[in-house]
């Protein structure tokens, strides 16, 4: 479904060059939950931006159902971190909803049908007139995922949706995100730096080295496929694919690039 | 508190300062009574007179018709190529040294080259409104054009806003804010031009017949003219606030939220 191949990006700016990507291979099969984490400022964001269209790669491309990106490509939604500049505080949360289901040209009936089952979904069948600064931070990164959800995207990518909310509805809006997940099956991409959060949601977790960024392990998550925040979190299994990915990330800061020393085998 | 002791207390409050000034002037020309300075009855006696007559249709009219004129024609032009230039970083780079210039001419004395090229009828006090009015909606509109959040601005593109889309539903609503503070400087500035256009060389409008009652030492005629001025500020300031109101009643609730 989405296939990464070779993505390098380089920023250049008052004579400093910086290698964000060195060269990223990744594919995303169709209905896949991946999550990617890596440490801090090795380029997660970057890579989203590259595969959202939003940035040109400065190499390497992406192909997304088989067509290269090179620009925001219908049938892709994105949620980001920053839910309170990612809502039109000028129009409601209905009208948040439902405005790229205008630009895509869905009919008005039908419109209306989709934006009131994606905000029903995430629990917000009510603030549909409310306006986004009215309501709470979680309530409107809900917004931000029933707007993505109403969308009917082939790919949903997700730049730390939810780093910048608290651990209770952190907690919520990781099982909100896994319900629709199971009952969509749209295939999601979810950036994240908390390794907890990505072994919990993921079926696949990709593991990223500090910058200049390849991709430096793919784990697949083989913990029950029905996850929940207390079963799944004491699993003794968790613990061990947790410390993996950890020993990899912490490896990644001292040294990027080489396999860390004294983790154990997955 | 009651609800009648209450709206005392806020027409008290709205109300007060505006009649202690008169009264006090009143006070001032009882006690030190002057030819250039009439008192207040004298000139409430001759404001009907003066302005609810004939010089309603012949000079009040076309005074607000041509401010009217000249600030849609400032506002549509400053929000158009506002935007334009704010959207583009070539031409702001380009424009930008001859903008800071013709800022900071002083309008008014745009009035004389005017009055030689476009001559002395109306389209000369409209233009010269709007050749002052023009700047605070166009620096105003590039900063807020510019401004659009680096974030709701991906948003937009991701979920398919081009073109006039993106125009209509992303830029002109988030810069909505700065566009109406440039609106309301330009409110301002074009009454003063108004009037100095009419100082000029002009047989109509209120500025004309301000100077014409001065010339003629008709004093408290003249003073009707400068209160009329004043309330007609007051009331534009009214009914722009009123559109604000409406335009961005989501930008001040949200502050208030953040706050």
């Amino acid at each position: 479904m989405l296939e990464i191949t070779g993505l390098r990006k380089v920023y250049e700016g008052r004579g400093r060059v910086v290698e964000a990507l060195r060269g990223i291979d990744l594919t995303v099969e169709r209905g896949e939950l991946v999550c990617v984490v890596g440490p801090s400022g090795c380029g997660k964001t970057t890579l989203l931006k590259c595969v959202a269209g939003l940035l040109a790669p400065t190499a390497g491309q992406v192909r997304l159902a088989g067509r290269v990106v090179d620009g925001p490509p219908p049938g892709m939604a994105v949620v980001f971190q920053e839910y309170g500049r990612s809502l039109f505080p000028w129009l409601t949360v209905s009208q948040n909803v439902e405005l790229p289901l205008r630009e895509k040209r869905v009919p008005g009936p039908r419109r209306t049908a989709l934006v009131q089952q994606a905000l029903a979904a995430v629990g917000l069948a009510d603030a549909g007139s409310a306006h986004p600064w009215q309501l709470s931070g979680g309530m409107q990164q809900r917004v931000a995922i029933a707007r993505a959800v109403a969308y009917e995207p082939q790919v949903l990518l997700m730049d730390e949706p939810f780093a910048a909310v608290d651990a209770q509805t952190r907690a919520d809006l990781e099982d909100l995100l896994l319900g629709l997940w199971h009952r969509l099956g749209i295939t999601t991409m979810l950036v994240t730096h908390d390794i907890d959060e990505a072994v919990y949601l993921a079926r696949r977790v990709v593991v990223l080295s500090a910058a200049p960024t390849v991709v430096q392990e793919d784990l697949h998550v083989d913990l029950p496929h029905d996850r929940d925040q207390i079963i799944t979190r004491s699993d003794p299994r968790f613990a061990e694919l947790r410390a993996h990915v950890y020993g990899h990330i912490r490896a990644a800061k001292t040294d990027p690039g080489r396999p860390p020393a004294g983790t154990m085998k997955a | 508190m009651s609800r009648a002791a209450r709206l005392m207390l806020g027409a008290l409050r709205v109300l007060g300062l505006p009649v202690l000034l008169v009264a006090g002037w009143w006070a001032w020309s009882v006690w030190r009574p002057s030819f250039y300075v009439p008192s207040p009855q004298r000139i409430a006696a001759v404001f009907g007179d003066v302005w609810l007559t004939a010089r309603l249709g012949d000079d009040v009219l076309p005074s607000l018709v041509r401010l009217l004129a000249g600030y849609v024609l400032a506002a549509l032009l400053g929000v158009a190529l506002g935007t334009a230039i704010g959207l583009s970083g070539r031409l702001r780079a380009a424009t930008e040294p001859a903008l800071e210039f013709f800022r900071a001419i002083p309008p008014p004395v745009l009035v004389p080259l005017i009055m030689l090229v476009a001559g002395l009828d109306t389209a000369m006090k409209v233009l010269v409104i709007a050749s002052g009015a023009i700047w605070p909606v166009l620096l105003n509109t590039i900063e807020g054009v510019r401004a659009v959040d680096e974030v709701l601005s991906d948003t937009a593109r991701v979920y398919g806003l081009r073109g006039p889309a993106r125009l209509r539903r992303l830029v002109l609503p988030a810069a909505s804010p700065q566009i109406m503070a440039g609106l309301r400087q330009a409110l301002s500035i074009a009454i003063i031009l108004m009037v100095i256009a009419e100082m000029f060389a002009s047989t109509s409008g209120i500025g004309h017949t301000v100077v014409l009652f001065q010339r003629q030492f008709q004093i408290p005629e003249m003073w009707s003219g400068i209160v009329l001025l004043g309330l007609v500020g007051f009331l534009l300031s009214l009914a722009f606030r009123a559109l604000e109101r409406r335009v961005l009643h989501w930008h001040w609730h949200q502050r208030e939220t953040h706050a």
